[in-house]
Formats: structure tokens, sequence, C-alpha cells
């Protein structure tokens, strides 16, 4: 048999149908759904007189428009209120499993499936949300659709998909003090751009993969949309066993070994080739911080904010500078020198057990600047349990950290939580676009340990500079 | 879904790369439950003041462009979040076509569910019909899907590929769901064996 990759096997297991030139109709393991882009969905299922296909494999969360604090309290926002009764209606009618702000299973869709081990290696996993492809970090295919897309899997367990082409990125060495895998991801983008992975789907290979934890490689493929790729995963290993064993939904008992004698079987094979093959040192790779309105406008943290000048194109040149002036930047500035207002640690990116840890070990017995607001919002329910149990929560809010509910929260700011006008945030989300943390707001991405070290110091700073 | 096999239609020319969804339609604009009443959402912050008055800078607001129904933009247009809203808010407002150099994976995707064009063409090709756009008083661009061209009065005649299948779909306009439930004996056998 030709040699495959990982990507390949895994395509290769769930085609129902297929035709030369055609999109495959590929068969979906799980499908996550959220409050905002499902209600024209069930929508078109009710005017078609259309079911759930397989309730056993969809779940719904409420995670987009939550509040992150007061949740005993009426919700303020009208119209996010109205979405989520639409999803409790929706997931009523149809007989959905759906976990509202008040279950302990609630928290970002990309949180609780890892967590709760429905996310499991070989699967094929779909989401209307373009960070789905975090799931890929245990070794699964998990991408982003559509509303029509979500309607179609609710109705038809499957999707219809165009092969896309396969990309290696693959990071050697051992990364340095200090460096996180968000700042992994960030030098990846910064790499590739926006576009370097269009059409592709990416496996992380090389030893800083095979090093990093299942919370790291979850905030590494969490970003693969940001350099354009359909989806990123990373082989299954030891370490996702453990990760996966013993967890809700995992297979248990005699199920269990032979899981992990098939998972194991989905590693790309030695003489497989990929279609496009980037490689980073991992030695190159310092803590980064974004300075511009996508996450590939992004630069260590030492260095300065670039001049349109510096740019070859008059279209590279515009966009650089239509940037700076949205961020109220100029050129030549040092990145520490720009102070930030609001420090925003969470998202799907970045609100693990383990993100909270490494911001905390920064903030623990420091305070935060005066003119900085700080929230701390976990990823879930029991990552919030977790953290309470650690004394995690004690550490932010003796510095002055606000610490919350688990959200989506301010990663997009559909709700209260948000930046005012010009206001300028570090943030451990995934997105700088213009307004996406609030209208006329401005985000700087950056790790945890970044966000929070810029929290204490009110500017950004080199997190390895401290102490 | 709209069937689509060509069009004539003024330009918008918005020169800009990486115009993302955020862009397209802001978040706090997600929370709707229907799919109506996006198109004058479209570029909401780019389009409008504060106070809601149209801003005078802006492409949409420019009224030579009036009318417009082919919009066309620079390289990754559609990139970010899987929201659909950005594919109906860009039909609503009355585009049926758009041209880019490139497109966001689920952009490209949505904006097939709801026939919406997407067409890429080289980057020459969109400077020239960009320049164009904003030289020629009411340029219009035909834009042919069955034989996958693009043409101006000028001598501009580009192709594009386009996938055979979603092509196939936007002509008859069809439902994929329903397209995809022809299927159901292969996805039953599908499951029968895949554990």
């Amino acid at each position: 048999m030709a040699p495959k990759t990982m990507f390949e096997k895994i395509w290769d297991a769930h085609v129902v149908r297929e035709e030369e030139g055609k999109p495959s109709l590929l068969y979906v393991d799980l499908h996550l759904v959220h409050e905002v882009t499902s209600p024209q969905a069930f929508d078109g299922l009710r005017l078609n007189n259309r079911r759930i296909r397989r309730l056993d494999k969809t779940v719904a969360v409420a995670d987009h428009n939550v509040p992150t604090n007061d949740r005993d309290k009426p919700l303020t926002d009208e119209v996010s209120k109205a979405q989520l009764e639409a999803m409790q209606r929706n997931a009523d009618e149809f007989g959905l499993e759906y976990h509202d702000m008040f279950s302990e299973k609630q928290g970002i869709v990309h949180v609780i499936g890892p967590e709760q081990g429905r996310t499991q290696p070989g699967m094929i996993i779909v989401c209307g949300d373009s960070h789905t492809a975090t799931h890929g970090a245990v070794g699964a295919m998990a991408f982003g659709i559509g509303t029509s897309e979500v309607e179609h899997v609710l109705a038809t367990q499957c999707i219809w998909q165009a092969k896309p082409k396969t990309m290696e990125v693959r990071v050697d060495g051992t990364l340095g003090f200090g460096v996180t895998p968000k700042d992994v991801i960030l030098a990846i983008i910064g790499k590739i751009g926006t576009s370097g992975g269009i059409g592709h789907a990416i496996e992380y290979t090389g030893s800083v993969f095979r090093e990093m934890s299942m919370e790291g490689r979850m905030t590494v493929c969490n970003m693969s949309i940001e350099a354009g790729a359909r989806t990123g995963m990373v082989a299954p290993d030891e370490t996702t066993f453990a990760y996966l064993k013993g967890r809700e939904y995992a297979p248990s008992d005699a199920d269990w070994d032979a899981a992990v004698e098939r998972w194991t079987a989905l590693r790309t094979d030695p003489d497989a080739t990929f279609d496009t093959v980037v490689t980073l040192d991992a030695a190159d790779i310092q803590p980064q911080v974004t300075w511009g309105t996508n996450p590939a406008q992004v630069l260590p943290v030492g260095g300065r904010v670039p001049k349109p000048d510096e740019f070859e194109s008059s279209q590279e040149q515009g966009a650089v500078e239509k940037a700076l002036a949205y961020m109220g930047l100029n050129g030549g500035e040092r990145i520490q020198d720009i102070a930030v207002d609001t420090v925003f640690i969470g998202s799907c990116t970045n609100s693990r057990i383990e993100d909270l840890r490494a911001a905390a070990a920064v903030a623990k017995g420091k305070q935060k600047a005066d003119t900085v607001r700080a929230l701390v919002v976990p990823g879930s329910w029991a990552v919030k349990q977790q953290a309470e149990e650690e004394g995690l929560d004690q550490v932010f809010t003796d510095a002055g950290f606000e610490w919350r509910d688990a959200g989506c929260s301010m990663c997009l700011a559909m709700n209260p939580d948000r930046l005012a006008p010009g206001e300028r945030s570090a943030s451990t989300s995934n997105r700088n676009f213009e307004g996406r943390q609030g209208p006329g707001g401005r985000t700087h991405l950056v790790s945890p340990p970044m966000a929070a070290a810029a929290a204490i110091a009110g500017h950004f700073v080199d997190v390895r500079e401290l102490n | 879904m709209d069937a689509f096999t060509n069009h004539t239609g003024k330009v918008v020319p918005y020169d800009m790369p990486n115009v993302d969804t955020d862009q397209i339609i802001p978040a706090r604009f997600l929370k709707k439950i229907d799919r109506v009443g996006f198109g004058e959402l479209l570029f909401y912050e780019l389009r409008y003041e504060e106070d809601g008055s149209p801003k005078p800078g802006f492409i949409l607001n420019q009224p030579q462009y009036a009318g417009g129904t082919i919009l066309v933009s620079g390289p990754q247009f559609g990139i970010g979040s899987s929201r659909e809203h950005a594919p109906w808010a860009i039909q609503q407002y009355g585009f049926r076509v758009v041209i880019a150099p490139s497109f966001g994976d689920i952009f490209r995707n949505n904006c097939y569910q709801n026939g919406l064009l997407p067409v890429m063409l080289d980057a020459a090709e969109v400077d020239t019909i960009i320049a164009r756009a904003q030289e020629v008083q009411g340029y219009e661009l035909t834009v042919d899907l069955e034989t996958q061209q693009v043409t101006d009065s000028l001598g501009l005649a580009a192709s594009f590929d386009i996938d055979p299948f979603r092509k196939e779909n936007l002509v008859q306009g069809l439902d994929d769901i329903g397209l995809t439930l022809q299927n159901e004996g292969a996805i039953d056998a599908f499951e029968s064996t895949h554990s």
C-alpha cells in the first residue's frame, strides 16, 4: 500500500461517496453546535420537516453570548437573550443534548470537546466555528463550517469536502525559556502569512510538538485557520493517550486498548510525502506580539513596529499604513513602549488550566498596573473549578485581576466584555482584526504569560526578563 | 438557493487585501436568529459614523458605485470566521459576484451555499478591473458561469476555475441536503461498518 499521511488516512476512512474531480461526501463523527451559527440551520430543518440524523454524535453548548459575571441576574442584552432562548427551544424541539450557562459541562465549545473526551483521534469533527481545528491536537480532522453546512450535517451526518492539499509544518529543536505554544503558532503565521495555508490541511511535526503538552497542541492547532488552513493536526502519541484516558466520553476498559492500537496506526507513514513543507527552528522563536490588524502582522517582543516603506508593493504599504492608523501606532516605535489598557486572558486559544497556571505564575505576588483592567475568563466550568482548587483564582484576584465565568467573552465581544473605541488590549485570543474586541478596539495578540506581564507593567514587556 | 448562470452588473472596486469577516460583518450583529436584514449591516464600521450616518469616503457610500452588483477586492478576501452572515450581508446588499485573487476557504464554501459566486482571478487581472472601475464611470463586467469567463466592453477576457460540482449546483440552484439525501443508502451502509 502506498504510504499515507495521517490526514489521508483519516480522510479515506470517512468517504461515503467519491467521484473523480468532485468533492467527496464525508462522514462526521462529532458535530459541535453553539448558539450563534445554528438558529438559521434549525429553521431550515423545520421548514423541510427534517430531523437530526444522529443525536448521539451531536452536542450543543452556549458559549459566544454568555455573560461571564452576574449569571444569577437577568441578561441585560435582549438580543443575546433571544439567541440563547432560541438555542434552548431548538434543543428541546429536536431532542439535542445542550449545555446552557448553568450546566457544569458548559464552556467554550473547543475547550469542552477534548476536556470531556468527546474529541478523539481519527475522528472527523465539525462545528460552525472557524477555530474547530483545535480538536486536531488529538490527531483528528476538525474544521469549521458555515450555517448551511451545519444544517446539512444535522440532517445527513455528512459533509461535502474538496480534498485539501497536505502541508507539513515542522519545528525542531527546543523552545527557549518563556516561549510558549502561542508564540510558536504566531511565529508560524508570521512566516507563512494569512494565506500560507489556504487549501491545505496542516500536520505539525518535529520535536517541539512531540514534546508539547496536549493543551499546547490545542493552542497551536486552534490558530491554523489564521494561516488560512482548513485544518491542523498533531499525531497521537503517549501524551495524547495519557490525556484522554479516563475522560468521561473516552473509550474505557476493554475498548481502551483497541482504541489506542487504532489511534497509533493513524500516524503519518515514514515514506509519505506532503505537498508543501515549512520548517522553523525552535531556537529562533521568541515571545511574540502582534502589532497590526491580522495575526501575520507579528513581531518578537524585542522588535519595533514596522514603517510602511519597509514593504515592497504599494498595496502592502497601503495595508500597513491603514493598520498603523487603526492601531494608533507609529512606524519605528518599540513594541515594549506600547501601553495597554486592558488585558484579556481567555478564549478557545488560551483558556485551559495550563494557560491559567502560566499566567498566574507571572502574576503571583504582584499587582496589576493602576491603568490596566485585567480579565481572566476560564474556558469551561471544569477549568474554573480546577483553577479554584489550585488557588489560581486567589492569585489573580490578589493581583487585581477579575476572575470570571466560562465563555468566549472578549475574544469577539458578543457578550458585555468588550473594548471601548480606541482602547488597547493585550489579549491571549486569536484575532486582532479591526473591531474584533469591540468597535474601534485595538488588539495585540500574545501568550498568557506575556499578557499577565503586560497587566503588571502596564505595557508590553519581555516575560523572559521578569525577575 | 438562487440559481446562477450569468450576470452583468456594475463593479464596486474595494482595493484592500485581507478583508476579514469581522470587517464584512462585526460579531455583535450575529445575534439575529433569522437570515434577513444583514445587507444594511455590511462593512458596518467602515461604512457608518458612530451616529449611524454614512462615512463619505467609504466605497459603498460613493454615489458612482451605487447599485453595484459585483464586488472586486484584494487577496485573502473573507479570511477569518465561519460566519455565514458574511455572504448573507454581501448578497443582501445586492452583490451577486465577489472577485478576488484569493479567498478564505470557509467564506468561499459559504458563498456557494447561497448562490453568491466567488470568482478567483489572477492578481494582475484583478488590478486591471479595479483600475478600470476607478476610471470608467458605470464600469460593468459580465460574469458567465457556464463558460467560466469574466469580460468587459474594453477587451478584458479572463477565465476562472470552479469545481464542477459547485458549478452544477449553482447553475441548477440545487439544495445540497436534498442531493445528499439521495445517497441515504450509502450513508446507512457506511454507518453500519464505521466504528
